[in-house]
């Protein structure tokens, strides 16, 4: 099982794999394994795991947690569904109540959250309390606040075509939906679109990483204790248990991860043409410009880099694009923020988060490893394999086509790239897949507008980083590589509801013309009426109407 | 084929199509390519599906004209970034969603509407700023071949390309890589479309069909139910012959009016389409062999033959099927089972009409339900109480030219939507963009991390910048 998830999925980590402690041993070997294709090979539960398990201790790990197969996952849809067809998860007292009580959760239970992302990624305080808890309290005090203005049906305007009518557009769950998140904010990834589900009325069953274990184990109990566990459950486990539930019939699935899974994920949609949201990553670039103010531009980087789970962000800062003879002076300020931040020796701080496990340490490593690449270190480059840590490493000029300007880096190397010219950093921008995010650092309003107009990613920040995330009425999601669909505030809303179209008619109103026996006359008539001219429809009423 | 659509992805990437301008001359070429072509329109349309001209007006030219028009008119509101609303804690910032074209784009159209069902789409592909490859069904040869010799005349050839070819072509199609897939057709190929999507992870809209229902309550007053048969009879077999994917697939009403309506019905058919199969008129023909043969199979089960209460004769020379009513086929009979896509209309009775909502629950979710009611609280319950891409009240198919309207289905009738609006933002990205200043800066954004940066981050989410000030102050208790 090790095996297929390190195969399938290349930036995996951030998906399936049973567990940290077994990977650990392995690491060397899962690495790789990065060429292996996967198009053809499904989740499918035929493939005997036993087979792939080379770890003792995941099967007995298993045996002990009893399987979670396809059977169970039929019998768990078909409570859930009972749970919706009866509508209970419709209403909006219902809704409010289960928000209500996630928030109170949140509030209550805030130290075994952050507890849990300590054990799970030695997260510092402050970050999990910015990156996670807050975040998800936000969102869910601003469903609880919009959610019966979201509700409300809207009306829109009809035209001559279909004259006397009303219509509007009423939004409605779409069923029993799956979300299945990711290990880097493990509980802010899983709760904020199950409050999107919940506040639209659906039924849901969350599938946290398993990469995160003691985030995924508190969820699984907290939403027992605070949610309504006839519509909202949790799944715990890894490829076994997420092959199970992708066998089922969803009326959604918004999933979080990498792009390898997201193919799985969306095959397996195909199959009962369940529509999806795919939340996938990319390598987000920074272009920065000579003429910033060059403390604030280095802070906001190191920001969106290190002090965001240590790199290990969709959104994260992956790479820096700048001028060649700015590059220098960028380098001097970010080492001076980075000793500002985390101290003479990073190695030693508290304040950064940890790379979450072996097979994602030694990933890096063979990243700083390559040899076109092991020269270009011109900040840090220390790690500790029995700590987890690497520190934030500065890498200048490494060649285009090295690993870590090929995969997302997704941890604490910043390599950044030369162009004699800003404009040059746009083709290549473009030359890689379309990222989650891009940035940019300028004072210069017409490279700003260029930027904008030329770059093709899902979120846009200038003059910052990430920020972007945290405001709920920019949707949030990607293009092309970097996934499809989006959500936050009420694009959350919308991505788990239906918008359903509604017209009324009246009796009256009968006109001849569309119906047959179909005459000259007739046809004028309609022709008038669809280019919805009133002086033209009266010229043919009159029979006076030209071609 | 993947030479000239490798030469559309240059296309794109050099820029030319993001242009509004260039969208514009596009969308006023479809207008002219319409207009200019009237008379071989009407002609490719009554080839391949014996449609009438007013048909083919009402249903294909005059859609894609409006569609058009309003696209034109709209364009410049929609490319517009707009404006989104920023928390105080950013100050000072900027927020936007600029609309941006996702790239080369596969359009799948089918055959029923082989002119309006791939313009339409081409038309909000083409808004939101995309280059083209039209794939039109090979089951519409005639409208094919009119598009393969009209779009270089009138279009962006090096933009927009239209493929022709059967399903192997289509396969071949769906190997490439795409930037957005749209696909109007059946859940079978619907599934092949999206496994295909999955492998390059491109978004697709799928637009299928199912069985639409039409729920008869309305029986107060004559006129009223005189008006419902006539927007039943014309709905059903006016359009396409019941080949549409909005088309009434089967009626719910309650016994004791089954037989007002069933009268009403027949002497609208007379009126419409003429007395007997013979000299049947402005009905068009089913679209070829194969599915004639499957309608009529349906029509075969002796228990279905036995419901049959008006017409269920047909010419296969001509492929025309007479407009046929059956009153309460089995419902485990295939014609209650499968999408009709004919000119045939099961009629099922109920005891009383709130049973429709049970009726329609326990199948799968369609395209569209029709409800013909004038209570209030039946129409409440009909729209909380069933799901369905869309709603029509008191009339059938009009919805499909209201351009304010989403158009899409939800579980077995597909996802995703277009028309109006919703075709350009089908075909858009929707960038976020956040512009900030250098200026001021928050230091509790940065490590290391403190007690004071912990305090004042919660109370900046929390918005409290009474709270922020007092702690800037130092005058603010733990």
């Amino acid at each position: 099982m090790i095996i297929v998830s390190a195969g399938l999925f290349k930036d995996c980590g951030r998906c399936f794999k049973s567990s940290s402690i077994v990977g650990a041993g392995l690491g060397d070997t899962l690495a790789y394994h990065h060429t292996y294709k996967i198009n053809q090979v499904s989740f499918s539960s035929s493939i005997p795991s036993s087979s792939y398990c080379r770890a003792t201790l995941s099967i007995t790990m298993e045996e002990a947690k009893q399987t979670f197969d396809v059977d169970k996952a039929a019998v768990l849809v078909k409570e859930l569904r009972k749970a919706f067809t009866s509508g209970k998860t419709k209403s909006y007292e219902w809704r409010m109540s289960q928000l209500e009580s996630i928030s109170k959760m949140i509030d209550e239970k805030e130290k075994e959250i952050i507890e849990a992302l300590h054990k799970d990624l030695s997260k510092p305080e402050l970050e999990a309390f910015v990156s996670e808890i807050s975040m998800t309290k936000s969102s869910c005090k601003l469903a609880l606040k919009e959610l019966k203005h979201w509700m409300m049906p809207k009306k829109v305007e009809t035209s001559m075509a279909t004259y006397p009518s009303s219509a509007e557009i009423v939004s409605e769950p779409l069923g029993v939906v799956l979300v299945i998140s990711t290990w880097n904010f493990p509980f802010l990834l899983s709760l904020d679109p199950v409050i999107g589900a919940i506040a639209a009325g659906n039924a849901v069953v969350l599938k946290p990483s398993e990469i995160a274990p003691a985030t995924s184990s508190l969820l699984s109990r907290l939403l027992v204790e605070y949610a309504d566990e006839s519509a909202i459950r949790v799944v715990e486990g890894a490829v076994v248990e997420t092959s199970a539930l992708l066998e089922q019939k969803w009326d959604k699935i918004f999933f979080t991860g990498g792009a390898r899974v997201g193919h799985i994920v969306m095959t397996a949609a195909a199959k009962h043409l369940t529509p999806v949201t795919l939340e996938l990553g990319g390598k987000c670039p920074v272009l920065v410009d000579s003429n910033v103010d060059l403390q604030v531009t280095a802070r906001r980087i190191v920001a969106g880099k290190w002090a965001c789970n240590n790199g290990q962000a969709c959104i994260g800062v992956d790479y820096i694009i700048t001028t060649k003879d700015f590059a220098t002076k960028l380098i001097g300020a970010l080492r001076s923020v980075l000793e500002e931040c985390f101290g003479k020796d990073p190695m030693e701080s508290k304040d950064r988060s940890r790379i979450v496990n072996s097979f994602h340490f030694m990933r890096l490593v063979n990243l700083l490893d390559e040899d076109k690449v092991s020269d270009k270190i011109v900040v840090g480059g220390q790690r500790d394999r029995s700590q987890l840590q690497i520190a934030p490493t500065i890498l200048l000029d490494v060649p285009e086509d090295s690993l870590i300007m090929q995969e997302e880096i997704f941890g604490p190397l910043l390599p950044i790239m030369t162009v004699e010219k800003l404009e040059d950093a746009f083709d290549m921008i473009n030359r890689k897949p379309k990222a989650l995010a891009a940035y940019l650092f300028s004072d210069d309003e017409q490279i700003k507008r260029k930027f904008v107009q030329n770059v093709s990613a899902g979120g846009i920040a200038i003059n910052d980083t990430i920020l972007q995330l945290a405001v709920p009425t920019l949707p949030f999601g990607g293009v092309g590589e970097s996934g499809m669909g989006s959500y936050h505030g009420k694009f959350s809303f919308d991505a788990f509801s239906h918008n359903k179209a509604v017209l009324y008619r009246s009796f009256a109103g009968e006109s001849p013309t569309r119906y047959p026996p179909y005459t000259p006359g007739k046809q004028k008539q309609m022709k008038a009426l669809i280019s919805g001219d009133v002086f033209n429809i009266m010229l043919a009423l009159l029979g006076w109407f030209k071609n | 084929m993947e030479g000239s659509i490798a030469g559309v992805r240059e296309t794109f990437k050099s820029g030319r199509t993001r242009s509004v301008a260039w969208r514009k001359n596009q969308l006023r070429a479809v207008i002219d390519l319409i207009n200019e072509n009237e008379q071989t329109i009407y002609k490719v349309l009554h080839q391949d599906l014996g449609k009438d001209p007013a048909e083919s007006y009402r249903d294909e030219m005059g859609v894609i004209l409006k569609s058009a028009n309003y696209a034109l008119s709209c364009l410049d509101k929609w490319v517009a970034p707009k404006k989104a609303e920023l928390p105080l804690v950013f100050f000072p910032a900027k927020g936007e969603v600029l609309p941006e074209p996702l790239g080369v784009v596969l359009i799948f159209s089918s055959w029923n509407f082989p002119i309006s069902l791939a313009l339409d789409p081409l038309i909000g592909a083409i808004s939101a700023g995309n280059a083209v490859v039209l794939k039109p069904s090979e089951l519409a040869p005639a409208c094919l071949s009119f598009f393969i010799e009209t779009f270089p005349l009138y279009l962006d050839n090096k933009a927009v390309k239209v493929i022709g070819g059967a399903a192997d072509v289509g396969e071949r199609l769906l190997e490439l890589k795409w930037d957005k897939i749209f696909f109007t057709g059946s859940p079978r190929v619907g599934r092949l479309v999206m496994t295909a999507a999955a492998r390059h992870l491109t978004p697709v809209t799928l637009e299928l069909g199912g069985k639409c229902p039409a729920v008869v309550d309305a029986f107060a007053s004559p006129s009223k139910t005189k008006v419902i048969a006539k927007r039943i009879a014309g709905g059903k077999w006016g359009l396409c012959s019941g080949q549409a994917c909005i088309a009434v697939d089967y009626l719910l009403v309650e016994e004791k009016f089954a037989s007002t309506l069933i009268e009403l019905l027949k002497k609208n058919i007379k009126r419409f389409y003429g007395g007997n199969l013979g000299d049947l008129k402005c009905i068009s023909r089913i679209a070829n062999k194969h599915h004639f043969e499957r309608i009529y199979h349906l029509l075969e089960d002796p228990h279905v033959a036995a419901s049959i209460v008006h017409g269920g004769s047909a010419d296969e020379e001509r492929l025309i099927i007479e407009p046929t009513i059956l009153l309460n086929p089995p419902l485990d009979s295939e014609i209650m089972t499968e999408e009709i896509f004919g000119p045939l209309l099961p009629i099922i009775t109920l005891n009383n009409i709130e049973e429709s909502i049970e009726f329609i629950n326990s199948r799968p979710k369609p395209l569209v339900i029709y409800a013909f009611t004038e209570d209030g609280t039946f129409k409440k319950r009909i729209l909380s109480e069933t799901s369905s891409g869309t709603v029509t009240f008191n009339d059938v198919m009009v919805q499909f030219v209201c351009d304010s309207l989403p158009f899409g289905g939800v579980g077995q009738s597909g996802f995703g939507r277009y028309h109006g609006k919703y075709s350009f933002d089908t075909f858009s990205h929707e960038k976020a963009v956040l512009h900030r200043a250098f200026f001021p800066e928050l230091e509790p954004r940065y490590p290391p991390w403190n007690d004071f940066k912990l305090r004042f981050i919660k109370l900046a989410y929390r918005f409290d910048y009474f709270g922020l000030i007092l702690l800037l102050l130092g005058l603010k208790k733990p």
